[in-house]
């Protein structure tokens, strides 16, 4: 129930954005970014990686305070589902001179990942 | 009948045939060994020397997160020992990958101060031996998966399996310390690639 409110709440915060829901399944998608993320990335910290809130939406290379690689600080990316499925697909490919270098194989687990993103990103 | 030759992967047939490529230098560093650079693009050694230079990033960032565990006095005798053990397993690493980015000609990163890492890791709200258990559990299964998420990431394969030999290092690390929580066991493939 509580998942069900706060998600009609993320669908009328994107309405007012004018930013398309995610597809995935963003429960699914908090356990695998506890489980592959958390190595590197915390959602309110920089540490190996940036921060992560606030991100889907955001112009690629802005998490206050965090030492981005020259060619992400220069992308003029905005992370949103196609941009985020690109990136976590192969992030060279997408900004070449990246340093994260992980990729996620599976699609639907991108797909988690990004849903659970927005989540951490509409407040 | 498939034969021995067929079952040899081509960089290993290549290092074990003609003499054309043997590990790259990058590769025998991590290992201790000594050898002439290897045939790879400049472009590509930048790229591999960036993602090197995250994972010296990663085992900084456990280094000191063991040495704010240890100094925490929340752990018994037998988790002291275990802390101590996995901190000298990830300065074995990160002396092996600063070793290579030497070696490759790049310049690895610095380690930041423990009292940033205090932070970044919120250790402010480590009250019980649990909660550090908990911590070093969860950055060893973060550790182990950054390592099997960048595996195909390098250009040189051979520091690919070398990430890989981290990444069971890593998940080893937090087997024994998931047991030690009385958690359930992994499920088979469980770790994400």
């Amino acid at each position: 129930m509580k998942f069900h409110a706060q998600g009609l709440t993320l669908t009328v915060a994107l309405a007012l954005t004018g930013q398309a829901l995610a597809t995935g399944d963003a429960v699914r998608g908090k356990e695998l970014y506890d489980s592959r993320c958390v190595g590197c990335h915390a959602v309110d910290q920089n540490r190996v990686g940036p921060a992560h809130q606030g991100v889907f939406g955001r112009k690629a290379g802005l998490a206050a305070g965090y030492d981005y690689s020259a060619a992400v600080k220069k992308s003029k990316i905005v992370w949103s589902e196609p941009t985020l499925q690109a990136w976590l697909t192969n992030p060279e490919k997408l900004i070449p001179g990246q340093k994260m270098g992980y990729s996620v194989t599976d699609k639907h687990d991108r797909s988690d990942l990004i849903s659970y993103l927005q989540t951490i990103s509409s407040h | 009948m498939t034969s021995p030759t067929q079952l040899i992967t081509p960089s290993r047939r290549l290092f074990m045939g003609a003499g054309a490529t043997t590990l790259s230098a990058g590769a025998l560093a991590l290992l201790g060994g000594n050898q002439a650079l290897a045939a790879v693009s400049q472009t590509d050694t930048k790229s591999d020397l960036a993602i090197l230079n995250v994972a010296v990033g990663l085992e900084y960032e456990g280094i000191n997160a063991y040495e704010i565990a240890l100094r925490s006095g929340l752990l018994n005798s037998q988790h002291v020992k275990a802390a101590t053990k996995f901190q000298d397993d990830h300065k074995a690493h990160n002396d092996a990958l600063i070793g290579t980015i030497r070696k490759l000609g790049g310049r690895p990163v610095e380690a930041k101060s423990i009292e940033e890492y205090a932070k970044e890791l919120k250790v402010d709200l480590l009250k019980t031996e649990d909660d550090v258990l908990d911590l070093a559990a969860r950055l060893e299964l973060g550790a182990a998966n950054a390592y099997l998420g960048v595996l195909t990431a390098f250009k040189d394969p051979q520091l690919g399996k070398i990430a890989a030999r981290l990444a069971a290092d890593e998940a080893a690390h937090f087997a024994l310390l998931n047991f030690d929580l009385k958690r359930p066991f992994s499920k088979a493939f469980a770790f994400g690639a």
